[in-house]
């Protein structure tokens, strides 16, 4: 599967400043692990040692959030468009 | 004599100095102050404490600034209410109302927070503050900024009620009314912040700013004469202020000033925007965000940025979390004047109500302290309770016609007289 991942801003360093990648992946889990190929060093930013990922980054499939679907099992199809979106912190 | 020893990720642990900062640069986690206690030991005594003068700023050891505070000098300390009749109705032995509705000088907690942020801002060497609000923030923002001399914006949902707005309208800051949610708020102040380098309080200065909560809870210890409570009900809207109660007891034992009670700790939110207290009945740390809609405005995050925080200092607590109707509300804060002559708006409501219901059901013993959180003014929220009360009842400026409405309402009274 083909799919598009957005690249927050602070994260781009890691990409060489592109704000969009390509990857070939049939879950997130796949799709990080292929980033971390690619970029290295991003798995340690999205993930914790568990590798599970982390409480303030939010991943977003299609704008549906992960964690509301089957986490880093989530499974994505050809032309899928994922979002990886730090949390805003902050508030009252 | 400033402890405070770095920012610190609640996630990943990484520290970072003291900077307008308030978010991980590595795992986007939100930075806390973390101190250095060992500093006070011996040194930071309940007699030091009460040889102070009575405002927030008695224990100001352990807010994170560097030097003598510059704003909102007299804030805090507001009074802790033996509620005796309260008891009667609920059916329990031992209650207390924390009463910020009447904190200095905007009339709720807030003034705590903005008091510790702007002396922060003052510090840092800001001359502009801000901040993204339900209503009392920008109010809170709005005057203590106007008596420190900085310029302020204030940015709050469009839809908030009157009295929220003039109250801060009438410092003359700048209010910017955004069409959306608070939540939609929240995510354009911080892009604002990013760009205009302004302070904004709940945003870049997030970490200084919460701080300031403690000393709600330093207070309810030292008032109920150096005690811990076992009960306290306190209401969330980001979840904050439940975790800076969790805070300061924990730091009033760690020095020696409390013994260790165990407190519990409730949360409470209204049913309209309940993402915190769903997760906690559901046994989760999953806060999944909703679309507020309840009439306790003040409290209406959708998307709290401390409810997973919460959500542990609740469980782990020992405490729990409910959620009451904007009917319950309304019913509750009208037992809160009734009974102690007490005028809290609709968040008071929410935590009232949610007291009687956790008591109800037992979660609460009866026969133990409890203290309920009042954070804030119901002269604010006049729109909540306005069709709930009694209207005067109009007659002629003339005796008889008196005589005649006692006869009709209340016929022993006018029997008697």
């Amino acid at each position: 599967m083909s799919v598009t991942v957005r690249i927050p801003t602070p994260l781009r360093k890691l990409t060489g400043g592109a704000d969009e990648v390509q990857v070939e992946a049939a879950t997130i889990a796949e799709m990080i692990d292929q980033l971390e190929a690619a970029h290295a060093g991003l798995k340690a930013r999205l993930c914790d040692e568990n590798g599970e990922i982390r409480r303030f980054v939010n991943v977003y499939v299609n704008d549906e959030d992960v964690r509301f679907l089957d986490g880093s099992e989530t499974k994505l199809k050809d032309g899928d468009e994922v979002s990886i979106v730090p949390a805003i912190a902050g508030g009252s | 004599m400033s402890i405070v020893r770095a920012l610190k990720c609640r996630e990943c642990g990484q520290e970072y100095a003291i900077e307008p900062n308030h978010v991980c640069e590595f795992c986007f986690g939100p930075l806390e102050i973390v101190y250095d206690y060992d500093q006070l030991e011996g040194v930071f005594t309940r007699e030091l404490v009460e040889s102070r003068p009575h405002t927030m700023w008695r224990y100001k050891e352990l807010l994170p600034l560097d030097g003598d505070p510059t704003v909102g000098v007299q804030n805090g300390f507001t009074p802790l209410i033996r509620a005796r009749n309260l008891e009667k109705v609920l059916g329990v032995s031992e209650l207390y109302i924390k009463n910020d509705s009447v904190c200095h000088p905007t009339l709720s907690f807030k003034d705590r927070v903005v008091s510790v942020a702007l002396s922060k801002a003052v510090e840092f060497g800001f001359k502009t503050v801000a901040c993204a609000s339900t209503g009392n923030l920008a109010g809170s923002v709005a005057a203590n900024a106007a008596a420190a001399g900085l310029e302020s914006y204030v940015f709050i949902p469009h839809d908030l009620e009157q009295g929220k707005v003039l109250g801060a309208g009438i410092f003359g800051t700048s209010i910017v009314g955004i069409d959306g949610a608070y939540d939609d708020v929240n995510r354009l102040c911080s892009e604002v912040a990013g760009k205009y380098g302004w302070a904004f309080v709940n945003v870049n200065v997030r970490p200084f700013y919460a701080e300031g909560s403690k000393t709600y809870g330093y207070e309810i210890m030292e008032q109920l004469g150096w005690r811990a409570p076992k009960h306290v009900v306190v209401p969330m809207a980001s979840g904050s202020l439940c975790t800076k109660i969790d805070k300061a007891i924990k730091e009033f034992i760690r020095l020696g000033l409390v013994e260790d009670q165990e407190t519990a700790i409730y949360g409470a939110q209204a049913t309209g925007c309940s993402p915190i207290s769903q997760a906690v009945k559901q046994g989760s740390d999953l806060i999944k965000p909703v679309q507020a809609d309840t009439i306790a405005k003040s409290l209406a995050i959708g998307n709290p940025a401390d409810g997973y925080y919460a959500s542990r200092v609740i469980r782990d607590s020992g405490g729990w979390a409910e959620d009451v109707s904007d009917e319950e509300v309304v019913d509750a804060i009208k037992l809160l004047a009734e009974t102690e002559g007490i005028f809290t708006e609709t968040a008071g409501g929410v935590t009232l109500g949610v007291t009687r219901k956790l008591i109800e059901q037992g979660r609460i013993p009866r026969d133990e302290s409890i203290v309920v959180c009042i954070t804030g003014n119901g002269l604010k929220t006049q729109e909540a309770v306005a069709d709930a009360i009694a209207r005067p009842r109009v007659i002629r400026p003339s005796i008889h016609d008196f005589d005649a409405m006692m006869a009709e309402e209340r016929p022993a009274a006018a029997a008697d007289a």
